[in-house]
């Protein structure tokens, strides 16, 4: 097996698979996060400068999503095979409500009609935040390990399988989580009386925050012990989640000092936290089996060849300043509040 | 439904409706690049209207292009598991390449293109449009060498047996540039060309038949003119390429394609025709030898036929596949004509006074379309009853762990929300061309702009 600095190539992978699906989340998250507060507002022009705020970039950030499917499939192909083939509901949903928000978006703006635009309102804001609470319910079913059998097949029949208890409630967290967050990036985005009207709901979105990610982290310990086992043989990684307790605590009091860019940091660093947390409760495994341990999915088992390992970093290593760079040109392009044009929505 | 039938049946659906707009956006790119090099360079501002006009359409295309295409990249994982099981290793890299060099860098400039035209330089705007452009030719050459990987594998080797067999990669470059990737990439390409080019044409014949922005229109027709008579004559010649590989690599295939059934022996070709599978025969209008002739410029020579394969290595739709690969030929042949005779008229100097010219223009819209969905289907089917090529069959690279419901379920969702959105693309699209290439809307955005001071000083 190859390795790099001393580390095994699947395991540079799994960072690399973790790191594209944070930077999605972070991203999708305050779009996802501002589409599901739109129907708080209730002028027509609050809601329209609301929706350009995440006009010219909801296309660029479902990038994020694209490249980190394509680096599961690249990387870890048993994984990316029994993953999408065992959660099937709820990703064929996600990809509808994908499309549907798209729909939405375009819609809105084109007729004058009252009704006309609030329906699309209403489509836009209930695909995302289903959007937002589906992407909880699939990482709530990783965590919580899904029935896969021989040869990593689903051996589960039911439809909706997917809707347990537990993945409710990282749902829900998820959902609550990515209000925060988009709450904070249409501070940065707006002024006036939309702005004020947002900093409390702000306030909303914390408390709502707050309760779901007790209620959470309290089901984990008591019902899911082998999530939980990982810390108590290792308890240096308890800073985690205690990170997690400080960056989320920081983000009202930098709100009310008016630090937004500091807070939306912070939101997004809270994200990046609890992906954190949850890769390091299940590295290195990918995908657990609630029937045996043998069929859990590993990154070794799951990984591609070495050879093709070497190809996918080489191309990675080349792209991703690439990447980055143009994304810092376009934010910069586009920075400061919103300014309605011609080339509105 | 049998879930096999059922998840090919979505997965035709979900792709040939994604393959609608992909064509478009690149086409539409090459386009933009020229309205916009010219106005850079002449300094007329017509031509920056065109680039605006066309930029506009170009958005709507596009982001239909982005989010059928999502669905497509998930549909591998949640239809075909054992299928993506063989084959990540192998292209996983080329998706990998794909979104790293391709997606992002369309998505990254598609900001400045769309919303950037009173932020940035001219010339910044005109590197974001070629960005733009680069990066959706970028990503047909992913998608298509790793579909041509399926076609023709090169540079990999099996490993395992049974269920746990897969194919992993030996040599990169042997797998991006397999036999038939380099043919079908410049194929693909200038499809997309044609189905560009021939929308500008079809909206700018439309305004000179009614009579509206004729001078624009007229400088618009000829750009695209020249674009669609040089590409429709290249398509030829690819398309001539991709049939003598067809020829070497996947014999059964072309046996299909032209219907030729005898072991081995000089084929003809057919202009027209209707394969009757259980007697062996076509009917119809043919060039003796000429299938021979074009492979090897001899009409003696044989060509491998149907028969000379097992039943269970063929594909089952001859007939459909045949027929498909006719129309994809008969429509490329028909543009060449047409543009050929216009380039004669504009020559003449009497272009824009044959009405009835102008009208063909404004249909053939549609015929590169349903070349490149034709052409796609015949491709398709007729690599049928594989899924790569020799090795895996589409029998046993369906997800095993989903069930006939789940997919019925799915796919009756697709037909629903892909309605609306097929609804929401000709509305649109005809809104844009009936409201023409000059802004009025930035006198509606005058109030507006007062109101949103108000909002904010409130
Ligand atoms: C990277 C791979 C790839 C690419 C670029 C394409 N396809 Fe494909 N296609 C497949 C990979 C594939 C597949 C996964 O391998 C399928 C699924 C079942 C099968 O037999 O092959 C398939 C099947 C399939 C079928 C069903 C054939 C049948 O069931 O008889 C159709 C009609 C198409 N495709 C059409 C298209 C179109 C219109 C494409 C243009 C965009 C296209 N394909 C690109
Ligand atoms: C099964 C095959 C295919 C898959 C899995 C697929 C996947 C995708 C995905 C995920 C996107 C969205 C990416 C984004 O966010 O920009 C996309 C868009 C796009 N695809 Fe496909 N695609 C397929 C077939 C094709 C083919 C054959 C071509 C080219 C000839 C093509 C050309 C494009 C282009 C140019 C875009 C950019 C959006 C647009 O221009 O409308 N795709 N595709
Ligand atoms: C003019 C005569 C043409 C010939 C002789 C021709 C030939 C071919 C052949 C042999 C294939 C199958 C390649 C394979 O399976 O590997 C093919 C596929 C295809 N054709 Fe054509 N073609 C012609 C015109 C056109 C036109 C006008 C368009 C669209 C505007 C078009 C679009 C396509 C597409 C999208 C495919 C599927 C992708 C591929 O396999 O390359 N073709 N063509």
């Amino acid at each position: 097996m190859g390795t790099l600095l001393g580390i095994d190539y699947p395991t540079w992978w799994f960072l690399v698979v973790g790191g594209l699906f944070s930077g999605y989340a972070i991203l999708d998250g305050f779009d996802f996060g501002a589409g599901a507060w739109h129907l708080f507002f209730r002028k027509e022009l609050s809601r329209r400068i609301a929706l350009n705020a995440v006009g010219p970039v909801w296309d660029g950030n479902e990038v994020w999503l694209v490249i980190g499917g394509g680096a599961l499939f690249a990387g870890f192909p048993l994984m990316y095979a029994t993953f999408f083939s065992s959660l099937y509901i709820p990703f064929m949903l996600f990809l509808m409500f994908i499309i549907f928000r798209a729909i939405a978006i375009e819609f809105r703006g084109k007729e004058p009609m009252r009704w006309w635009k609030n329906l699309w309102d209403v489509g836009y804001s209930v695909s995302s935040i289903m959007l937002a609470f589906l992407l909880g319910v699939v990482l709530g079913n990783v965590l919580q390990g899904i029935q896969i059998g021989e040869n990593y097949l689903y051996q589960g029949d039911g439809f909706f399988e997917f809707l347990n208890p537990y993945a409710l409630m990282t749902g829900l967290t998820t959902l609550s989580l990515f209000m925060v967050h988009g709450a904070i990036y249409l501070l940065l985005k707006t002024e006036g009386r939309l702005f004020a009207k947002l900093t409390i709901l702000l306030k909303k979105g914390m408390i709502f925050f707050m309760i779901c990610f007790g209620i959470t982290t309290l089901y984990t310990l008591l019902y899911i012990p082998h999530l939980s086992d990982e810390f108590r043989g290792n308890p240096s990684l308890f800073i985690v989640p205690l990170m997690v307790f400080l960056c989320i605590a920081n983000v009202p009091r930098l709100a009310n000092k008016k630090k937004f860019k500091m807070a939306f940091f912070f939101s997004s660093l809270t994200i990046a936290l609890m992906l954190v947390l949850v890769a390091v409760e299940l590295y290195p495994d990918l995908l657990l089996s609630s029937i045996s341990p043998e069929y859990t999915i590993d990154i070794y088992k799951a990984a591609s060849s070495t050879k093709s390992m070497g190809i996918m970093l080489t191309i990675v290593a080349i792209g991703t300043p690439l990447v980055l760079g143009y994304t810092f040109f376009v934010y910069k392009t586009f920075k400061g509040k919103v300014q309605l044009d011609e080339t509105s929505y | 439904m049998d879930t096999e039938i059922l998840a090919r049946i979505q997965f035709a659906f979900t792709i040939a409706f994604h393959y609608i707009y992909p064509p478009l956006s690149i086409g539409l790119g090459l386009l933009m690049v020229a309205f916009e090099s010219l106005y850079i360079r002449t300094k007329n501002k017509q031509y920056h209207t065109l680039a605006k006009f066309w930029t506009k359409i170009f958005a709507l295309t596009f982001g239909i292009g982005v989010v059928t295409g999502i669905v497509m990249e998930f549909e591998f994982g949640t239809n075909w598991a054992v299928y993506s099981r063989y084959v990540g290793d192998v292209f996983g890299s080329a998706l990998a390449a794909e979104g790293i060099f391709a997606f992002a860098l369309e998505s990254g400039f598609l900001g400045i293109l769309l919303f950037g035209w009173n932020r940035v330089k001219p010339w910044v705007h005109l590197v974001s449009t070629i960005g733009v452009f680069f990066g959706s030719m970028f990503s047909a050459v992913w998608i298509v060498v790793a579909n041509s990987w399926q076609q023709t594998p090169a540079g990999y080797h099996i490993v395992g047996e049974g269920l746990d067999a897969r194919a992993e990669i030996t040599d990169f470059w042997a797998m991006v540039f397999n036999p038939s990737s380099v043919d079908r990439l410049l194929h693909v390409w200038l499809g997309a060309f044609l189905a560009g080019s021939f929308l500008v044409l079809s909206v700018h014949a439309y305004y000179l038949i009614k009579g509206r922005y004729v001078e624009i229109s007229k400088k618009a027709f000829k750009i695209a003119l020249v674009v669609a008579t040089f590409f429709s004559l290249g398509q030829l010649a690819t398309g001539h390429k991709s049939a003598d590989g067809v020829a070497h690599n996947q014999p059964a295939k072309l046996a299909a394609l032209e219907g030729h059934f005898e072991a081995s022996a000089p084929a003809d070709m057919y202009l027209l025709g209707w394969v009757d599978k259980k007697n062996q025969k076509v009917s119809g209008i043919k060039i003796p030898g000429g299938l021979s002739f074009l492979l090897d410029y001899d009409v003696n020579t044989p060509v491998t036929g149907l028969n000379a394969f097992p039943e269970d290595e063929i594909p089952s739709q001859i007939n459909a596949v045949f027929q498909f690969y006719h129309l994809m030929v008969a429509i490329g042949m028909f543009l060449i004509l047409l543009t050929l005779f216009a380039s004669f008229m504009w020559w003449k100097g009497k272009l824009f006074q044959k009405k009835w010219l102008l009208q063909i223009f404004v249909f053939a819209a549609l015929l590169p379309q349903i070349a490149n969905q034709v052409g796609w289907f015949a491709a398709e089917m007729g690599r049928q009853p594989w899924v790569v090529y020799g090795h895996l069959r589409t029998s046993e690279a369906f997800s095993q762990a989903v069930t006939d419901n789940q997919i019925l379920f799915s796919l009756i969702l697709f037909m629903f929300v892909y309605t609306l959105l097929f609804i929401l693309f000709v509305y649109l699209l005809n809104k844009k061309i009936k409201h023409g290439p000059y802004d009025e809307s930035e006198t509606d955005d005058r109030p507006l702009t007062k109101e949103i001071t108000e909002a904010i000083t409130i």
